[in-house]
């Protein structure tokens, strides 16, 4: 039996209305066989996201955060690169998909936005002309001059200013912002259930970041589509985030909702990365604590958790267990909320070591 | 664009002139005696050497003959070749055949040397990679000359396919197999560099944007990755056509072409310093027009690059 795109469709929006998650992602594991041997740039991720929601995944660079979305498009060359586990979208398995069943969910069900829109958007073709095609490989019977009033309505939309006429500029001829706005018009153009935005703001400066984050949330509630969000900025995670994946050296170290991830984190690595940014409105005495040394290389990675040679609290485990034991994914103190580490009481540390060092004025609210 | 061609067809001016200039003041300094050979084993009686040095101002100093000849080529006159045959009569005709030999040594190498670029870079690492790596290195390693003797012994006299020699018969086949060989090395590094550039592309962000969209993979490598890699392609056919006319010396000598480039292979070795300048500065010419053709191609491939 042949599916038309409109039942497609259909079938899309049905599921939208609560058939579980619009994503769900099992054990995924992606190697890369490379000279010095395979490296694993993700282990045994576990994910899912629902319709309207929004994932956000943070981790420092070469954490697997960029690696995992690209498996979930199916942009990683199948010569070069081993996927295994399970990616459904919408309820079809991708993980071994042929490519021409690929093509039709990318940029059509699903869709990427990259960090540098001046990279990503080709030199060569007008805006216009880029989401253009975007739209017409995915309905191939509409015509030129509809896809051009689809260009047209979409950098409207995205809130670029006269729309009718930037649509025949060269993406030179945009600024950094409103790039990264075509980007986005780009990625929305076919109404995906799943947008995914890799570092979306990370090029551009501090208040352009905040109106590209509000349009997202804008859109995302236009849309109801599903997000996730990839970054480094735990900024970007308390505006926009409802569900937060921490991952560290190609696993998932703590998963759970936004909130829990913001104000109660279980694991040290959190703590780091919540120690490290800076707040504007915390008092002077608030220390910005960088975490000391740098990622592991994934060819040799450390024994037992990854983390272990840069946690600070390894002291407090009995025995050698860090640095011989990969702690499981256990289940934290809130619901849903799961962490990867030894620690006995981690929610105590928290509040008694790290809170009074990040944000002591907190501390004297809550006393 | 209009203004910048103005601009660039002015720079020419002073380009030809000093190039010019250069080889006509290497030409006449060389040593040797242009009257030498002319009378047979004797010497040549004195008064035709005076009239002979009084006709082609050999008694002047350099930067006067310079300017006599100069004059003359402003008005269309390139001066007597020592046989005393005009330049500019003969070197449109050779010309002529020098263009249909270089146009078509040019096509031979941008159609193969892309194509097998093309097809490297989208199976790296696979069969037709090596056997473009392996023919081009081997290509690039032979001189011209050899190449041209190894075909024209095989392809010419043991297989007759194809005219051992041109001589007057200037047909599209008669030059087919000189238009190749004189591509051959250029061809080599035209197949690599399209090679090398193709494959950097197909990595770069805009092309796994294009895959992102859900374009199928003609559209991709196609529309979104071989154009930009033809700018560098593109630069490099433009200078080549310069080697491509240094390189029709050596070929239409080995072939017996009557060209541009035998006729200064000649020239050369008559010491008839008229001639070899004023056919180098045909030359000079199409060289610079190729490299403001390519110019302006940049502006035509490129966007971003605006000749305003």
């Amino acid at each position: 039996m042949t599916t038309t795109p409109a039942q497609t469709r259909a079938t899309e929006a049905t599921y939208a209305e609560g058939e579980g998650p619009i994503l769900a992602v099992e054990d995924l594991s992606v190697t890369f066989p490379t000279q010095d041997g395979p490296v694993t740039a993700v282990k045994g991720l576990s994910y899912t996201v629902e319709m309207g929601k929004t994932l956000g995944i943070v981790g420092e660079s070469g954490s697997g955060k960029s690696v995992s979305s690209l498996a979930v498009l199916g942009l990683h060359d199948a010569k070069s690169s081993k996927i295994t586990g399970s990616i459904r979208v919408a309820g079809t398995e991708v993980v071994g998909l042929s490519e021409s069943r690929m093509r039709k969910l990318r940029g059509n069900a699903m869709s990427m936005i990259f960090q540098d829109a001046l990279a990503a958007l080709h030199p060569f073709y007008k805006i216009g002309d880029q989401l253009s095609e975007a739209y017409l490989v995915h309905h191939p019977s509409a015509s030129k001059r509809d896809a051009r009033r689809k260009a047209v309505e979409m950098l409207d939309r995205v809130g670029i200013p006269q729309p009718d006429r930037r649509v025949d500029d060269f993406p030179h001829q945009f600024s950094g912002g409103m790039r990264q706005r075509a980007m986005i018009a780009m990625g929305l153009v076919n109404d995906p259930s799943l947008l995914i935005a890799d570092e979306p703001t990370t090029a551009l400066d501090v208040t352009v970041q905040a109106q590209i984050l509000d349009l997202l949330q804008d859109l995302q509630r236009e849309f109801n589509s599903a997000v996730i969000i990839i970054t480094h900025d735990l900024g970007v995670i308390a505006e926009m985030a409802d569900d937060v994946l921490v991952m560290y050296a190609g696993r998932a170290v703590e998963y759970g909702t936004a909130k829990q991830i913001l104000t109660t984190p279980e694991m040290p690595y959190t703590w780091g990365l919540l120690s490290s940014i800076p707040d504007v409105t915390a008092s002077t005495d608030a220390r910005l604590i960088p975490i000391p040394g740098n990622p592991p290389s994934l060819l040799s990675p450390p024994s037992g958790c990854s983390f272990h040679p840069r946690c600070a609290h390894t002291d407090k485990v009995p025995g050698d267990l860090c640095s011989t034991q990969l702690p499981d994914l256990t289940p934290a103190s809130g619901v849903d909320h799961v962490k990867r580490c030894h620690l006995a009481d981690p929610e105590m540390i928290y509040r008694t070591e790290i809170l009074p060092e990040i944000a002591p004025d907190l501390v004297e609210e809550n006393r | 664009m209009f203004k910048f061609t103005v601009r660039r067809l002015l720079q020419m001016i002073p380009v030809i002139i000093g190039a010019t200039f250069l080889i006509y003041w290497m030409v006449f300094s060389l040593p040797g005696d242009p009257t030498a050979g002319k009378c047979g084993d004797r010497p040549c009686p004195d008064a035709y050497v005076a009239q002979f040095e009084e006709e082609y101002n050999l008694n002047d100093p350099l930067l006067v003959q310079y300017g006599k000849y100069m004059a003359g080529v402003v008005q269309g006159d390139f001066g007597e070749s020592y046989y005393g045959v005009p330049v500019s009569e003969e070197l449109s005709e050779r010309f002529v055949v020098t263009a249909k030999l270089g146009l078509m040594a040019l096509g031979i190498e941008a159609v193969i040397g892309i194509l097998a670029g093309v097809l490297a870079a989208l199976k790296k690492g696979g069969f037709i990679d090596n056997v473009v790596l392996v023919s081009t290195l081997a290509v690039i390693a032979l001189p011209l000359f050899v190449t041209a003797s190894v075909l024209q012994l095989y392809l010419g006299i043991r297989w007759e396919l194809f005219p051992v020699t041109v001589g007057s018969d200037t047909s599209f086949y008669a030059l087919l197999l000189p238009a190749f060989v004189l591509a051959s090395v250029s061809l080599a590094y035209l197949a690599r560099l399209m090679r090398t550039n193709l494959s950097e592309n197909l990595g770069s962000d805009y092309v796994r944007t294009a895959r992102a969209k859900g374009l199928p993979q003609s559209r991709v490598v196609g529309v979104h990755t071989l154009r930009n890699s033809l700018i560098p392609v593109v630069t490099f056919l433009g200078y080549d056509l310069g080697a491509l006319m240094g390189g029709t010396i050596v070929i239409e000598g080995i072939f017996n072409i009557p060209g541009v480039g035998n006729y200064i292979y000649r020239a050369i070795n008559d010491r008839d310093g008229v001639v070899v300048v004023g056919a180098v500065t045909a030359l000079i010419l199409v060289y610079l027009f190729a490299n403001l053709v390519v110019d302006l191609l940049y502006g035509l491939l490129d966007p971003r690059i605006s000749h305003d």
